[in-house]
């Protein structure tokens, strides 16, 4: 499904990603851990087509498709989501309509008709239920004024209105508390499927007890440095990076 | 009527000896080009008016002649020819159209590029459309409907005839002839415009509406509105404006007069979408008017709402003098400028009754290249014991090379009153845009839901129908903006 061959990219024209091989199939969940500062946040960057991010070498496929020549939008509609770290806030727009824009415009892309505007709230509301939101959390404005743990909960509920095929999971468990953690994790992975691929990006090892993945990376001096499974993870909770920035600095 | 065949004969044979003829267009019977005393008389006489009105006209063109132009705008352009422009242009027609379908197809087309549609206009329960056309009403829908509760809603033309006593009672009273040079030209020169009255007592049934079109070229629209709500009564009336474009620049100086009497209240809305230029700020439409509402009794209401997104420059305040005890003025404002455009707009609240109160809410965007003030006045009189004014007023900013400017006012004679003004200015983010495009949301739709966000405050004012094209036109208008 994504295939990233020798990746080069540049932050500023500062080197970040140096050569980084990953390929995902559908159905496949991965971490991608490492240290501050490894390129983990510019690789979903470089993925979802983020303005500032230049690639120099190598590249990306998504079902066999040049990802790096199309336009964010555009990679929304092929069916990429990013989970963002810090989710943005956008005063005035209430989650139900910038919901509604979002599956219409993707819809569009597709050459699909818009959907129905009662339908899509009915549906709406069901997600709602099954993720155990309010409803009331719909009429809010975007991201405005919500706690860390809500704004994490509004990208599920985004993820799960989307229904991508690949999803990209920065840091999604930076700011939570434990029970905004599980919470999270439960929308996660309800949304395993045998169709979509997941990339999970994080620092901490303690997202992946919740959410466990099929293939653990390390990313460092942006390449992977390593690949395993689940366990993996947990060795590099107990011995922590500093192999590998070593490695690296060698 | 002697008189009135007499000076149009004099005027027809005057047009004779310039070169362009009194009628170019088989079309359109025009007015010959420039302005005099006579091109007054003309028009008072088009329109069959009584003499009272006529010398109105001509104390107005007179002061209009010794009147210096208002400068202290923060808006630029060249003097005004104002003998370069025709006063009078009026489709030419024997019989009012009876349906949309005798309008020109071009305004229905036009209407429909900017999201309202007429015909559904027409369709749509509740509302009643006045189409005025140039200089001319063309036609009032739902007119014997309201007629059945004691609701008058003509062209002021009509109501001049139907209702002579009325207007005369009302017309210049909320804005004296001598009130700004722009004003003042209307005056002397005004062609029509709606006229409404709401007797006491009565919530008017339906919205009023009234959609103006400058279609003629070099033509000035000079249209007056006059809306008097009696004892106790309810309206709510909405405007909404288009132009051709056109690579010279036309005057549009409109006056509207609102009345509130006792525990009566106005809604007055605008949608204004005239010609705002070329990229290049090339043509477009200068409109420069002057709106104030009167709450003339205790208890009474007048709440101004606007989405100004068109012109080439906007000149423009509608104010509320409140005058009756407790008497509440309100005022919701978009504007947006892009490209080109200017716009120096806001409000006047002049608090001379006790325990009045107003309420501002101003949101600006500006884009491209534009220029925006806002410049508003809140004035607390020394009797208005206990009045309030809130006042918001935010700025955003699109790009690099655009400005925006606040100006706001304040003269406390009445240690009672209290008046709180907030403003903010913010640029539209990267982190914004990126975030809607990641979604799917591609980055022109991106910019018109974060405005629309931006506005949502104002277009909740905005009558249902309506608030839901405004939406539209505010990602129309910021086109071209990003990218």
């Amino acid at each position: 499904m994504l295939e990233i061959k020798n990746l080069h990219a540049t932050v500023e024209d500062k080197p970040i990603l140096k050569g980084l091989d990953l390929t995902l199939r559908p159905g496949e969940v991965h971490a991608i851990m490492g240290p501050n500062g490894a390129g983990k946040s510019t690789l979903s960057y470089i993925l979802s087509g983020r303005d500032g991010y230049e690639v120099t070498e190598g590249e990306v496929l998504f079902e066999g498709k040049d990802l790096m020549e199309l336009e964010p939008e555009e990679r929304a509609g092929e069916g990429i989501f990013l989970a963002f770290q810090y989710p943005v806030e956008i005063p005035g727009v209430p989650n139900s309509t910038f919901l509604k824009e979002a599956v219409n415009a993707v819809r569009k892309y597709k050459g699909e008709p818009e959907i129905d505007a009662l339908a899509f709230m009915k549906g709406l509301r069901e997600t709602c239920a099954k993720l155990g939101i309010d409803k009331e959390f719909l009429k809010r404005s975007v991201n405005t004024g919500f706690s860390g743990g809500e704004k994490k909960r509004n990208e599920m509920l985004q993820l799960s209105v989307l229904q991508p095929k690949l999803a990209i999971l920065d840091e999604t468990d930076s700011g939570l508390d434990i029970d905004a953690l599980r919470t999270v994790a439960d929308g996660v992975n309800a949304m395993r499927s045998p169709d979509r691929a997941m990339l999970i990006i994080t620092h901490y090892q303690r997202l992946l007890d919740y959410i466990v993945p099929d293939h653990v990376h390390v990313l460092s001096g942006g390449r992977i440095a390593a690949s395993g499974g689940p366990e993996l993870a947990h060795k590099l909770e107990a011995e922590g990076y500093a192999d590998f920035v070593a490695k690296d600095a060698a | 009527m002697a008189a009135t065949a007499e000076t149009v004969e004099k005027v027809q044979s005057l047009s004779e000896r310039y070169k362009y003829g009194f009628v170019t267009d088989i079309e359109t019977d025009m007015a010959p080009k420039g302005l005099s005393e006579d091109i007054v008389r003309f028009i008072s006489a088009k329109k069959n008016e009584p003499e009272w009105l006529l010398e109105w006209r001509l104390k107005a063109y007179r002061h209009w002649l010794e009147m210096p132009e208002p400068k202290w705008a923060k808006v630029d352009f060249p003097e005004i020819d104002y003998q370069d422009a025709y006063y009078y242009a009026a489709p030419k027609m024997k019989d009012q159209p009876k349906s949309l379908d005798e309008v020109d197809p071009k305004l229905l087309e036009t209407y429909e590029k900017l999201g309202i549609p007429l015909r559904e206009q027409e369709i749509l329960a509740g509302v009643a459309v006045d189409a005025v056309f140039d200089s001319v009403s063309v036609a009032t829908t739902f007119k014997h409907k309201l007629e059945e509760v004691g609701v008058i809603f003509c062209s002021i033309s009509e109501a001049l005839q139907e209702h002579p006593e009325l207007v005369r009672k009302y017309l210049g009273t909320v804005v004296p002839y001598a009130d700004n040079k722009h004003a003042c030209l209307n005056s002397a020169v005004f062609t029509d415009g709606s006229f409404v009255y709401i007797p006491p007592g009565v919530r008017c049934p339906m919205e009023l509406s009234t959609y103006f079109r400058i279609n003629e070229q070099n033509t000035g629209q000079f249209e007056r509105t006059l809306i008097i709500a009696d004892e106790g009564s309810y309206v709510s009336y909405l405007e909404g404006c288009t132009a051709p474009m056109r690579d010279e620049n036309q005057l549009h100086a409109a006056v509207v007069e609102l009345i509130a009497l006792k525990d009566a209240e106005i809604k007055y809305s605008t949608v204004q979408n005239w010609y705002p230029g070329d990229e290049d700020g090339k043509g477009g439409i200068y409109n420069f008017v002057t709106k104030r509402g009167d709450c003339r009794g205790d208890n009474s209401k007048i709440s101004w709402t606007q989405v100004e997104t068109g012109s080439a420059i906007t000149w423009k305040y509608p104010s509320c003098l409140l005058r009756g005890d407790n008497s509440v003025g309100e005022f919701y404002s978009i504007a947006i400028t892009n490209n080109r455009q200017q716009a120096d707009t806001g409000t006047k609240m002049v608090h001379l009754g006790r325990n009045t109160k107003s309420r501002i809410i101003s949101k600006g965007i500006s884009a491209g290249r534009s220029q925006q003030t806002y410049r508003g006045l809140v004035r607390m009189g020394a009797k208005a014991e206990g009045a309030r004014n809130y006042t918001q007023c935010d700025s955003l900013l699109i790009g690099e090379s655009c400005g925006a400017h606040t100006v706001p006012y304040i003269e406390s004679k009445n240690r009672s009153a209290q008046v709180e003004h907030e403003a903010t200015t913010s640029r539209i983010s990267e982190d914004q845009l990126f975030y809607c495009r990641q979604r799917g949301i591609p980055e022109e739709d991106a910019v018109a839901l974060v405005v629309n966000g931006f506005c949502r405050e104002v277009l909740q004012q905005l009558p249902m129908e309506f608030a839901v094209e405004a939406q539209k036109l505010v990602g129309i208008s910021l086109e071209g903006s990003v990218g």
